[in-house]
């Protein structure tokens, strides 16, 4: 098939979504069943949200759909007719692709050579300039734009996940799964990403089911929904029907109102501040490529306050968060705590009573394979009364750190309750209460924490949540930096959004217009399309 | 009148430079091409100079058994194969580090040629011809500048082949896609391991060849002293080159001009320093390196799944 029909197929014939139901799938992992007679339907042209908490088994029932683990009962209809689905060629066959939360192209190749290279039958020698002329045709005949030369490391998130449907469209699907698509994206790129989506169902063209857990994402573009909860269906209908209330009833199992998080008014955000604790001046640092990531941004974090930084990753959070724990270099510009020059040193961290919650805990906090006592003593074992002996030699002195992790186990209730298991064996939400324990049992007066909850359920976001909330109570200054937007208006007395590694906006608690927000977290992320 | 005599030693010096460079440079291109595959499939194959020594050691070999010496540089590249094809299988296996095992395989490559290859010192094999390039000048030196090997003319051409190949072929395009997202080639069905396999066995041969310039053209004899470096120091110039092969050749000729600073400043009648401006190769690659490689950044251009890019 050369390139031309292929995208004619793409293209003209292929104008029908496809319809799916799944009947009873039932999916197990060892002991644990992920999916417990599930049964759910999707109607042709139509865009499906399937919602849940984390590990409520959305993602293994779709992967069950592209057949990269078959289910053990149940039965998958598509247009009505049973379908064995046993490997991803067979969902290649009836044209249900899958677009995966991570980006699955190759950075360092260009738009045009990631969708040839999806299309699987290339011929020896490409002829470039045919293959592009069928590539623009085919980029035409969907509303979607890109430039095919540009490299895809250079593109913005969205576009990026604009090349990942591309390539499902390219293939020419008829059900497109969308694994929360939008969690990488500003608030304005998931609105086009998603609008051109459901304009494609409103033609018939295609039929999308989308994993989210955002209910504004539902009840705008949503048809019809699906819950799920611990592995079984919780509920469904039509969006028009359902209240978000409703929805986040099936979801939780509870009537447990989450709607609307308690957000922080603009009379206690009024509260006398306390002392300057954190003041960033001019700070310049650069990215791993060498460019300028964080250009001359100047804050300061004061006792008593939580400071929200908002913005779309990769605008410099990242680096900035890096700079103030001492693992990045700044190039300019100065870091005082509490008026002191501050080099992130051990000393000074000890000192200033500086503590930290990075994102990917197990990565940037811990020694992975020490033990979960080792990893709670990293900010003391080499002081009383973790370490001494004689001629002031310092020798570790295991039984008291043991006692402590034992503790402090206990009391933030990291499961397994074993000090000496590996923490590298300890589920997600377990590695950050464990590193939770290390950072807020101290006198904490400057807390930095990097998207706290990130992969975390209900649950445990709700216990970090508050445990930040006190410990700013207790007067510690915060500075979270955040990719998810509701949770720094539920918890910032102040907002900044950071873009191009400035802070473009700020607004006070209780001031916050998320709708102005969102246009400067978009500010810089527009760039990417001119390269 | 010493104005003229000073424009005239520049003029020669530059002359032996250039002779220096298109003399020397053979072995530097090809085992940095075959490396700028290697590397682009998402592995290092640091081995590659053992590689060079067991395939100068074939070649020569080969060259002396039948005579002829296309036969010989035949048996290198097969030599080659045979090392990526262990480089590569190796690494193909779980928890293998690819640096590691080309280490273990540069001494291995080294020691066999050593071992095999006692019989070959004393004995003159059948060499490779050259090509008189100068025969239009009358002064000697041009001419003696201009007589280049068949193989660089062969490894030029292979540069400007690789660089078309790497971008409008399908082997190119899967040979980067799987260096640059391994994921993303197996979710796009893309064998990962045999094309990475392939990849290192074509890297070999082309290092295997570079070795059969070594003893089959210049210096043109086997002996253990056979090479000095010259397939580690390619590594580092595919890295310099950015991954590019068209980089790779203009590289090369720059190490080969490095390479040929003593011997042409020794012809002009100095000799302070000998050995220091032997050196040159060397220090460049050191410099090289300093000026390439900032510490935490990644450079630009490299296959995403090489195991010092991956953090």
């Amino acid at each position: 098939m050369d390139a031309l029909t292929h995208t004619l197929l793409a293209a003209d014939v292929q104008n029908r979504g496809a319809a799916v139901e799944a009947y009873r799938v039932t999916k197990r992992f060892g002991a644990l069943t992920a999916l417990d007679e599930v049964s759910l339907k999707v109607e042709p042209g139509s865009f499906h949200c399937l919602l849940g908490e984390n590990g409520a088994g959305k993602s293994t029932l779709v992967k069950c759909l592209v057949g990269y683990h078959p289910p053990e009962e149940g039965s998958f209809l598509v247009d009505g007719r049973e379908q064995a689905i046993r490997s991803p060629r067979d969902a290649q066959r009836l044209r249900i692709g899958m677009v995966y939360q991570h980006f699955t192209l190759a950075p360092g190749m260009t738009v045009a050579e990631n969708l040839l290279l999806a299309r699987g039958d290339l011929p020896l020698r490409i002829d470039w300039r045919r293959e592009k002329a069928a590539l623009a045709a085919f980029l035409d005949s969907t509303p979607f734009r890109l430039d095919l030369n540009a490299r895809v490391a250079d593109l913005a998130a969205g576009e990026k996940q604009k090349l990942e449907i591309l390539k499902q469209l390219y293939l020419g699907q008829r059900l497109l799964i969308l694994d929360e698509p939008t969690s990488v994206l500003t608030p304005a790129e998931a609105d086009e990403v998603l609008g051109l989506l459901h304009g494609m169902t409103r033609d018939g063209r295609l039929t999308v089911m989308m994993i989210t857990h955002k209910f504004r994402e539902v009840s705008a573009y949503g048809d019809s929904v699906t819950v799920l909860r611990r592995g079984k269906l919780a509920g469904s209908g039509k969006v028009g029907e359902l209240t978000t209330q409703d929805m986040a009833e099936m979801m939780v199992g509870s009537a447990v109102s989450v709607a609307t998080a308690p957000r922080r008014r603009a009379a206690d955000a009024g509260r006398t501040a306390g002392d300057i604790r954190l003041a960033v001046d001019g700070l310049c640092a650069d990215n791993d490529r060498g460019m300028p990531a964080v250009r001359e941004l100047d804050l300061v974090v004061r006792a008593g306050e939580i400071v929200g930084i908002a913005g779309v990753a990769g605008n410099g959070q990242k680096e900035l968060v890096e700079v103030l724990l001492g693992q990045r270099s700044a190039r300019g510009g100065a870091v005082h705590v509490d008026g002191e020059s501050y080099g992130a040193t051990r000393a000074e961290l000890r000192r200033h009573g500086v503590f930290s919650l990075p994102e990917e805990p197990l990565r940037n906090a811990c020694v992975p394979n020490m033990s979960v006592a080792e990893n709670m003593g990293l900010r003391d074992f080499d002081i009383a009364p973790f370490s001494g002996g004689w001629l002031s030699l310092r020798f570790l002195r295991r039984g008291a750190l043991t006692r402590r992790a034992k503790e402090w186990i206990e009391a933030f209730g990291v499961r397994p309750p074993d000090p000496s298991a590996a923490i590298e064996n300890l589920s997600g939400g377990n590695v950050q209460r464990a590193v939770l324990a290390r950072e807020l049992s101290g006198a904490v007066r400057l807390l930095i924490v990097a998207n706290p909850v990130f992969g975390l359920d209900f649950a445990a976001t709700e216990a970090i949540h508050r445990r930040l909330d006190q410990a700013r109570n207790d007067g510690a200054a915060i500075l979270l930096v955040s990719e998810d937007l509701d949770e720094l208006l539920e918890l910032s007395d102040r907002i900044l959004v950071m873009s191009e590694g400035r802070i473009a906006h700020q607004a006070l608690a209780g001031y916050v217009d998320v709708a102005e927000v969102g246009r400067h977290m978009a500010g810089g992320a527009g760039h990417g399309a001119g390269h | 009148m010493s104005e003229t005599t000073d424009g005239l030693a520049f003029g020669s010096l530059a002359l032996a430079l250039l002779g220096g460079a298109l003399r020397v440079s053979t072995p530097f291109l090809f085992v940095s091409l075959g490396e700028c595959i290697t590397e682009k499939s998402g592995r290092i194959n640091l081995g590659l100079e053992g590689t060079l020594v067991l395939g100068a050691m074939g070649g020569y070999g080969v060259s002396l058994l039948t005579g002829s010496p296309w036969l010989g540089v035949l048996a290198a590249g097969l030599c080659g194969v045979l090392m990526g094809l262990l480089h590569g299988g190796l690494c193909s296996l779980p928890k293998v580090n690819d640096i590691a095992v080309g280490i273990a395989l540069m001494l291995f490559g080294t020691g066999l040629a050593f071992f095999l290859g006692k019989p070959l010192i004393q004995p003159q094999a059948p060499m490779l011809p050259s090509v008189e390039l100068g025969a239009w000048s009358d002064n000697e030196q041009v001419r003696s500048a201009l007589r280049i090997n068949v193989l660089l003319p062969v490894g030029l051409a292979l540069a400007g082949l690789l660089h078309w190949a790497f971008r409008a072929s399908r082997w190119g395009l899967a040979l980067r896609l799987v260096g640059d997202n391994a994921a993303a080639a197996r979710a796009l069905g893309y064998p990962v391991v045999p094309i990475r396999i392939g990849a290192t066995a074509a890297g070999g041969f082309l290092a295997g060849v570079g070795g059969a310039f070594l003893s089959l053209y210049y210096p043109g004899s086997w002996n253990e002293g056979l090479s000095s470096g010259q397939g580690l120091m390619a590594v580092a110039l595919v890295i310099f080159a950015r991954w590019s092969p068209l980089r790779c050749a203009l590289a090369a000729l720059l190490f080969g001009a490095a390479g040929a600073l003593g011997p042409a400043l020794q012809s002009q009648g100095i000799t302070a320093g000998y050995y220091l401006f032997n050196a040159a190769p060397y220090v460049l690659t050191l410099a090289l390196m300093a000026a390439s490689w900032t510490p935490g950044q990644t450079l630009a251009g490299a296959p995403g799944e090489l195991s010092f890019t991956q953090r």
